[in-house]
């Protein structure tokens, strides 16, 4: 047989090859002359043999029959070939094989070796692909190695303890001895692997930690001496000698100096020197710096350390180094719970970044900058935000209004000022604002009650430019239908009022239903505004026209309201005035965060909002049934479901029964029950989402774990209601440890019926594996009884291909979730 | 097997990966457990998160639950993939010493050096990386072991 090509060779070969098939052929040919040599037990040749397919594998082809030969090199007495041969098991092999076990006796050997590269070769293999049967077994060696004079092996050893520590926490013990002198080297190469395994100690042990705090001098007077001592040629880096080396010693004296004060207040002095002292030309200073400003934040500094931190990091952002100027972004918004005042001084740097050209710069800029909005900036950091909405990215459009809409509400100077910016917002980016802000606007408008004409005036001038965007669309129909009086009558005292006529806006309200781009949710608002102006103008027999019109309509939404408005005007012409008058204010309770209305358990009252017509976010009414009959349906209640409800605006409780009994043609009675549906307005225009972007609520109550099976594991988190104590929150959070998806999750609940419950629609139905992400739901409890929480939980979801159906028991709420 | 999640917050280098443009591999060193198609779908995602990047991006990427800190020279990315919470520019300047470090080794290195002579690059990375750590970081050091290597071929 001829001999085997030699390596380069084969590369050579494998280039040329033009097209993908042509290069398989090759490597199919080469490896077929490979196994027929291996075959013969050619010991002469194998090196190569293993070389070339080596290569073959970084290319990604199959090269698993040459894991024992690899073996067979490590045992040999050449170096070539034991090189070869780690390499090899480096690459090819890995825990799950039984063969790397073999290996153990040859690194054993290798370790003892004479030549200083052969044990080193043992101490790199052992150290990157160790198992943790091998690290039992050789730890004994390595640790004997940690001794030795020899400096090129004592920084192997060094690493080959981390990871051997990493495999079998247990043996940390056994190196303990043999740190006591670690760091009285001179040797920067083991000075620096011996801080690492110092370091990896202190993490994994709180005991070795205590041990250790008394090395925290020390260390500062190494690190004084890196940055004092001149210039040293080995170690340099752009004129700073042994940057890795400070900057991981600043990260072991982090942790030892995390919640003591002793050591943080020996390092002080230290830290402020490093953080004055060091170069910023470069990156290797600014990588410095940043490792000393995260230190200084993370242990008990001085407030004046700490401002000089954030100082740093404000320079930072006026670095051009776009690198630096992230890295800067990213721990300040970690500071600016803690220090913002310091963080405040920075703000228009800050604000700045908003314009830069990466990404993720712009959204560190942006939660940066909401979370900077006070009262005293609002103005000014509001027109850079709006101008910022106008420009970005669609991704950020979204988080970007949210936050808007938060802030103007915290902060908001003027009624005008924030209606202004809600139309700002609404008008640039409209279709990118959340469906609950819709309802949320709508109340703040109905409080303002000096600015109804303008506002509506504005709405007015918004939809004759442009009626793409629903959630303005809706929002101005919703007001030309209550203050369509104060629009014609030409009141506006903000600015100049326009003129237009009855007929003119009903044009628009009813473009708006003919409209493609309107959505089946803003027709049924324009209807509805439509029927509320019946009241405020003169045009009626127009209106009725209209109304008739719907009556036949294929939306079934649509067609049942115009049905019943029909009825109005036929049978209730009577009570239509006091049907659609004015909307009182609604009560609003939080300042944070979108607002509650009270819970009125059952009874009708005058604060009972006009039903929106939501879209609908429910989960269809079958699961419903399932579930119920499934539990025998005794002592548990119907979900209430987030339905759109079935019937207009409603002010008066007798009024319910005598819609009970209206004969309607075609569209779903309401029901009759006045418990269900009465409780449904509150709960649907609360718009808590189930993520809410910059939500402070505070957690008291402490979260639970209900479910933990198969992989799945679902957490309860709590948070109180705050006008009414008898509505708990409950946001579960379902992840997934296995190592395949979850897909078309759905949970269902059901709790005992002196309870109800409303579920609002999950953030998404997979939940990804390897706990990469959570699926979120929103639970809200009402409990006026304060029984004791229990509920029965439904889990479906679909896993490798198989659907997955489980049921439990939850009941280990904490008392303060019912109490 | 493990999964790509270590312990909650475990600061160690996933994986060293040199590639060129068109996605080929030059170097590929894993400093934990991965199955070779983890290891391929890896390579993969780097390759095409990386390379729609250009100047006017930072030079850190966040990739599934940890981040790539990366540098191209010439018609190659360096990448070393780090835990969040890690130092990035304490990484770019490794990433830069290593380059460096073979640029030295090789006399003005290029990319056709990198695929001739692929084992010695891992001898490079073994010297200045183990365990998932840096580890030596002194070139001339270094540059002395490998020619001492060098020699006992």
């Amino acid at each position: 047989m001829p001999a085997p090509i030699r390596l380069r060779e084969l590369i050579r070969t494998i280039r040329t090859a033009r097209t993908q098939a042509e290069e398989r052929e090759m490597i199919q040919k080469e490896c077929a002359a490979i196994r027929s040599s291996f075959r013969e037990e050619d010991n002469t040749y194998r090196c190569r043999n293993v070389a070339k397919l080596l290569y073959m594998h970084m290319l990604g082809y199959p090269a698993h029959f040459g894991q024992l030969e690899c073996l067979k090199l490590i045992a040999s007495q050449k170096f070539t070939d034991k090189r070869i041969g780690y390499l090899g098991a480096m690459l090819l092999l890995d825990e799950r094989q039984d063969v790397h076990l073999l290996m153990t006796n040859c690194i054993k050997n290798d370790l003892n070796h004479s030549t200083q590269y052969v044990q080193g070769l043992a101490l790199c293999t052992l150290g990157c692909m160790g198992s943790s049967e091998m690290c039992r077994d050789l730890a004994g060696e390595v640790e004997k190695l940690l001794k030795t004079s020899n400096s090129y092996l004592r920084k192997k050893a060094a690493l080959c303890a981390v990871h051997v520590i990493r495999k079998v926490p247990e043996l940390m013990e056994m190196f303990l001895p043999a740190t006591k002198n670690l760091l009285s080297e001179k040797n920067h190469g083991v000075l620096h692997t011996s801080v690492v395994l110092l370091t990896e100690m202190c993490e994994r042990s709180p005991d070795m930690l205590s041990h250790f705090r008394k090395l925290v001098p020390q260390l500062v007077r190494i690190l004084k001496n890196l940055i004092m001592s001149g210039y040293s040629p080995e170690h340099d880096v752009s004129g700073i000698s042994d940057p890795f080396l400070q900057v991981r010693i600043l990260r072991l004296l982090r942790i030892l100096g995390k919640g003591d004060d002793d050591s943080s207040e020996a390092m002080n002095d230290i830290l402020a020197q490093v953080a004055t002292n060091t170069e910023t030309s470069k990156n290797v200073g600014n990588a410095i710096l940043y490792e000393t400003v995260l230190t200084i934040m993370d242990i008990k500094s001085e407030s004046g350390l700490r401002v000089l931190a954030i100082n740093i990091l404000g320079r930072f952002l006026l670095n051009n180094d776009k690198n630096i100027r992230y890295v800067a972004l990213t721990s300040l918004l970690k500071t600016v719970q803690t220090d913002h005042n310091a963080v405040q001084r920075h703000r228009s740097t800050i604000v700045d970044c908003l314009k830069d050209l990466d990404v993720s710069i712009k959204r560190r800029a942006m939660e940066l900058s909401f979370a900077l909005v006070n009262g005293n900036n609002i103005r000014g950091m509001m027109k850079e935000l709006l101008y910022f909405l106008d420009s970005c990215d669609p991704d950020f459009k979204a988080d970007c209004a949210s936050g808007i809409f938060l802030a103007a509400e915290k902060y908001a100077p003027s009624k005008r000022w924030h209606i202004d910016t809600i139309m700002r917002v609404l008008t640039t980016a409209g279709s990118y604002v959340r469906d609950d802000s819709v309802p949320n606007l709508i109340q703040l408008i109905t409080n303002s009650v000096e600015m109804h004409a303008y506002t509506v005036q504005r709405l007015y001038k918004a939809l004759l430019d442009d009626i793409s965007q629903q959630p303005l669309v809706q929002v101005a129909s919703w007001c030309i239908g209550e203050y369509g009086d104060l629009l014609v009558s030409g009141q506006c005292e903000e600015e100049e009022p326009i003129q237009v006529s009855e007929d003119e806006v009903l044009d628009v309200l009813e473009g708006l239903l003919v409209s493609n781009l309107s959505t089946p949710v803003t027709r049924g608002y324009s209807l509805t505004a439509i029927m509320k102006l019946s009241t405020r103008f003169s045009s009626l027999n127009r209106i009725k026209k209209v109304v008739s019109i719907y009556g036949s309509s294929i939306d079934v939404e649509l067609q049942q309201r115009a049905v019943e408005y029909n009825a109005l005007f036929k049978k209730y012409d009577h009570m239509r005035p006091a049907l659609l008058e004015r909307m009182p204010i609604m009560e609003k309770t939080a300042t944070n965060g979108p607002s509650e209305t009270v819970q009125t358990n059952g009874e009708t009252d005058s604060t009972i909002l006009d039903t929106k017509h939501l879209p609908s976010i429910s989960q269809p009414a079958s699961q419903a049934n399932d579930l119920l009959d499934l539990l025998g349906g005794n002592d548990v209640v119907p979900i209430i479901q987030t339905t759109v409800p079935t019937k207009p605006a409603s002010a008066g409780g007798e009024l319910l029964d005598l819609l009970g009994d209206l004969s309607l043609t075609g569209g779903p009675t309401p029901t009759p029950a006045s418990s269900v549906p009465m409780s449904q307005p509150p709960f649907l225009l609360d718009g808590l989402t189930s993520q809410p972007l910059f939500n402070d609520i505070a957690a008291v109550i402490p979260p639970m774990t209900a479910y933990n099976k198969n992989g799945l594991i679902i957490e309860f988190t709590f948070e109180r209601s705050n006008p009414n104590p008898n509505i708990a929150v409950i946001t579960i959070h379902a992840t997934n440890s296995t190592e395949a998806d979850m897909t078309e999750f759905v949970f269902q609940a059901a709790v005992p019926k002196t309870f109800q419950l409303q579920l609002l629609s999950p953030s998404s139905n997979v939940v990804p594996a390897f706990n990469q992400g959570s699926v979120t739901q929103v639970i809200r409890v009402l409990n006026p009884q304060k029984q004791q929480l229990r509920m029965r939980i439904k889990l479906t979801y679909t896993h490798k291909g198989s659907p997955v159906q489980d049921l439990a028991e939850v009941n280990n709420f904490p008392p303060q979730s019912w109490q | 097997v493990l999964s790509l999640t270590l312990q909650p917050r475990c600061k160690i280098i996933r994986f060293i990966l040199i590639q060129n443009r068109a996605g080929k591999t030059r170097l590929a060193k894993w400093y934990m457990q991965f199955d070779d198609d983890e290891k391929q779908k890896l390579i993969e995602e780097v390759h095409a998160v990386v390379t729609v990047r250009d100047a006017k991006h930072t030079n850190f990427v966040e990739f599934r639950n940890f981040k790539i800190i990366y540098r191209r020279y010439a018609g190659l990315y360096f990448c070393i993939c780090v835990d969040v919470t890690d130092n990035n520019l304490a990484y770019l300047e490794a990433i830069h010493n290593f380059v460096e470090v073979l640029n030295e080794y090789f006399h003005n290195v290029c990319e056709l050096d990198l695929v001739f002579n692929f084992y010695k690059v891992y001898t490079v990375v073994d010297e200045m990386f183990l365990a998932g750590e840096i580890r030596e970081t002194s070139q001339t050091k270094v540059l002395k072991q490998l020619l001492m290597l060098q020699s006992l071929e």
